[in-house]
């Protein structure tokens, strides 16, 4: 009984005390894609190591989640893997929320093999474009209906789960339309389900984030890719996306920060500040397995922070942007 | 008496049918055998799993440290508080609400066909996926009620989707409290509230606190439900503490207080793609095993004590 009493005493102190509300101290809100959080976490982790009266808090509701909650003003910065969508730009238009559309990091998606797979070292788009594409669904089930020289085997497909960024990305880029491709394939949003998978079928063939190519090299043989049947076959690795060779499927990943947000609290411009700094944005990027972009563009989108410029350069995923396109995109909000 | 199985054209001996029952006692008791050792194994796997996987990973500094990048810096500590504060809002408000819509349904609540739909809604809700549970609270509390993501968000809708567990579990403690205790009050001239309070009660508590354990076991694991109403997963600070120098010497400001949970670490850092944070989740795993066992020795030693002290 005395238990009982002292838990009811504690939840009716507790619901009484609980909207007196915690004192005001700085802090940041950052939320969305689980692709960027590896970058906004090694940002925060220093950042907070340096400004140690500013707190920042990073979530992973996904990209979507993400900008449902920037549009409604809970959170200060969105992590994106993909553009704003027109429906969201609409959304935060709606509640007078101005963003900042910054590109802070190249993902390169990477076409994966077994490592006893001989025949596809190199594929050009137009193959995996056959292979990926919806009119492919039951019909491409065997390497030799990819390429006449392909050995006889059957072919088995591993993928980026439909609601993940890296899945718009891949058929925007490859089948030539966003959010479109076959679905007899083994599909995973956790990309570890995905390289287990390749790693354990001499007939796989998937695709997944540079990242987890290059923790898995050992087990795993990353496809070269042509663009064209004439074009040189590229290697997916941090220099060729980087340099814009690795095309079309080097994807920018962005944070969109709320631009009153920005003007009006000191530490959410410090933290941007931060995380656009060349020697953070290189360095911490390349350290949890990601792209950094090129000097010169870190310079355009640092000058674009600093003047404010609200509004998206994107309509949709656009593909094979290389990042001198991604500097001249016109912003439109 | 007339044999067991009626077999017309030769009567069983009385040895032989000794010999049946004891053959049948002994296929059931090496089924149960079985079956027990099977799910034993798999959970001893498990276990045994994670340990090799994670106990090597487990030192002070795992537990005193906040996440990291890197995941040799990387510990649990945002975690391991956020989970204790969540577990203990999701107590104090489960616990006497579930034990008093118990015991209200049990004794008080008339026969009629509305208590009838309350008890066939709680026992369906018992089973309800706890997604709904999140989303019900994303809707309600975060946005209709703008609380925002706190801990005591998360404390209450840990609470609502444990208090049916809760709630059946005291009604079938009440249930199985034998007549004559209750006459017995009566007969001594105790109203009903004195019955409830004096006997009913204290002979349910360990019934009680058995369902406390499953309902609290369930809440601990849960990620889902969290991560809809928005838990973070990167947060290197802790809640404000509770006790402060001045007057009146506690405060609930960590109520307030953003926060994340073990299961939403595990599930980020499962997902990683460097081998060495998958070490840290299993590390994880088996701290979030450890918590679970100590809540349920404290609740068992609990159950214990009470149950010494009514002999």
């Amino acid at each position: 009984m005395k238990i009982i009493t002292l838990a009811s005493a504690l939840a009716l102190l507790a619901t009484g005390a609980a909207f007196n509300g915690a004192a005001a101290q700085a802090l940041v809100k950052v939320d969305g894609s689980s692709t960027v959080f590896p970058v906004t976490e090694a940002m925060a982790e220093e950042f907070q190591k340096a400004n140690k009266d500013i707190k920042v808090t990073v979530g992973i509701s996904g990209t979507g989640g993400g900008f449902k909650k920037f549009c409604r003003g809970e959170i200060d910065i969105s992590d994106a893997s993909r553009p704003i969508t027109s429906a969201e730009q609409k959304a935060c238009k709606e509640a007078g929320i101005e963003y900042i559309e910054l590109p802070v990091a190249l993902d390169a998606l990477t076409v994966i093999v077994h490592p006893s797979n001989t025949w596809a070292s190199e594929m050009t788009v137009a193959d995996l474009k056959k292979i990926w594409e919806p009119e492919a669904q039951g019909k491409i089930t065997n390497w030799k209906q990819v390429r006449d020289s392909y050995p006889d085997r059957p072919l088995v497909l591993y993928g980026a789960g439909v609601d993940s960024g890296t899945y718009d990305y891949f058929t925007a880029a490859i089948v030539g339309k966003e959010h479109s491709s076959r679905g007899d394939f083994t599909a995973s949003e956790d990309d570890n389900v995905l390289v287990q998978g390749v790693a354990g079928d001499p007939n796989a063939l998937g695709f997944f984030g540079l990242a987890y190519y290059e923790e898995n090299t050992g087990k795993l043989k990353a496809v070269k890719i042509k663009v064209d049947d004439a074009a040189p076959a590229v290697e997916p690795s941090v220099e060729n996306a980087r340099t814009g060779k690795y095309q079309p499927l080097s994807r920018p990943i962005f944070i969109y920060v709320n631009k009153k947000a920005a003007e009006t609290r000191p530490e959410v411009a410090k933290f941007v500040e931060f995380y656009q700094d060349p020697k953070h944005a290189v360095e911490l990027v390349k350290e949890v397995g990601y792209v950094p972009l090129p000097e010169a563009a870190l310079k355009v989108f640092q000058e674009r922070f600093k003047k404010r410029e609200i509004g998206t350069g994107f309509t949709g995923s656009k593909v094979g942007v290389s990042v001198e396109d991604l500097v001249k995109e016109k912003l439109v909000y | 008496m007339k044999p067991l199985a009626a077999q017309p054209s030769r009567r069983l001996s009385d040895a032989e049918i000794v010999a049946r029952a004891h053959r049948s006692d002994r296929n059931f008791a090496i089924l149960g055998l079985s079956v027990l050792v099977i799910s034993m194994i798999v959970l001893l796997s498990l276990i045994v799993d994670f340990m090799v996987d994670g106990l090597g990973r487990i030192d002070l500094d795992f537990l005193t440290s906040f996440p990291s990048r890197r995941a040799s810096e990387a510990g649990i500590l945002s975690a391991w508080v956020g989970t204790t504060l969540v577990m203990l809002v999701t107590t104090a408000l489960a616990v006497p609400l579930g034990v008093a819509a118990g015991l209200y349904l049990e004794e008080y609540a008339p026969r009629n066909w509305i208590t009838h739909l309350i008890e066939i809604n709680v026992t369906n809700l018992a089973g309800v996926p706890s997604i709904i549970y999140g989303l019900l609270a994303l809707g309600l509390f975060v946005q209709s009620l703008a609380m925002g993501q706190t801990i005591l968000v998360a404390g209450i809708t840990l609470a609502l989707l444990i208090l049916p567990i809760i709630i059946v579990a005291t009604r079938e403690a009440v249930r199985s409290i034998p007549l004559e205790i209750r006459e017995g009050a009566y007969a001594l001239g105790a109203d009903k509230w004195q019955t409830v309070s004096g006997y009913i009660l204290p002979t349910a508590r360990p019934g009680i606190l058995t369902g406390a354990i499953v309902g609290m076991s369930r809440a601990i694991g849960e990620t889902a439900p969290i991560i809809t109403i928005g838990a973070l997963t990167f947060i290197a600070f802790l809640p404000p503490s509770p006790v402060q120098d001045t007057f009146p010497f506690i405060n609930f400001n960590w109520l307030n207080s953003p926060f994340t949970v073990m299961p939403i670490q595990m599930f980020n850092w499962v997902s990683r793609p460097q081998a060495a944070f998958h070490v840290n989740a299993a590390a994880t795993g088996l701290i979030l095993l450890l918590m679970t066992l100590l809540m349920n020795a404290i609740a068992i030693w609990l159950r214990y004590k009470i149950r010494r002290s009514m002999r």
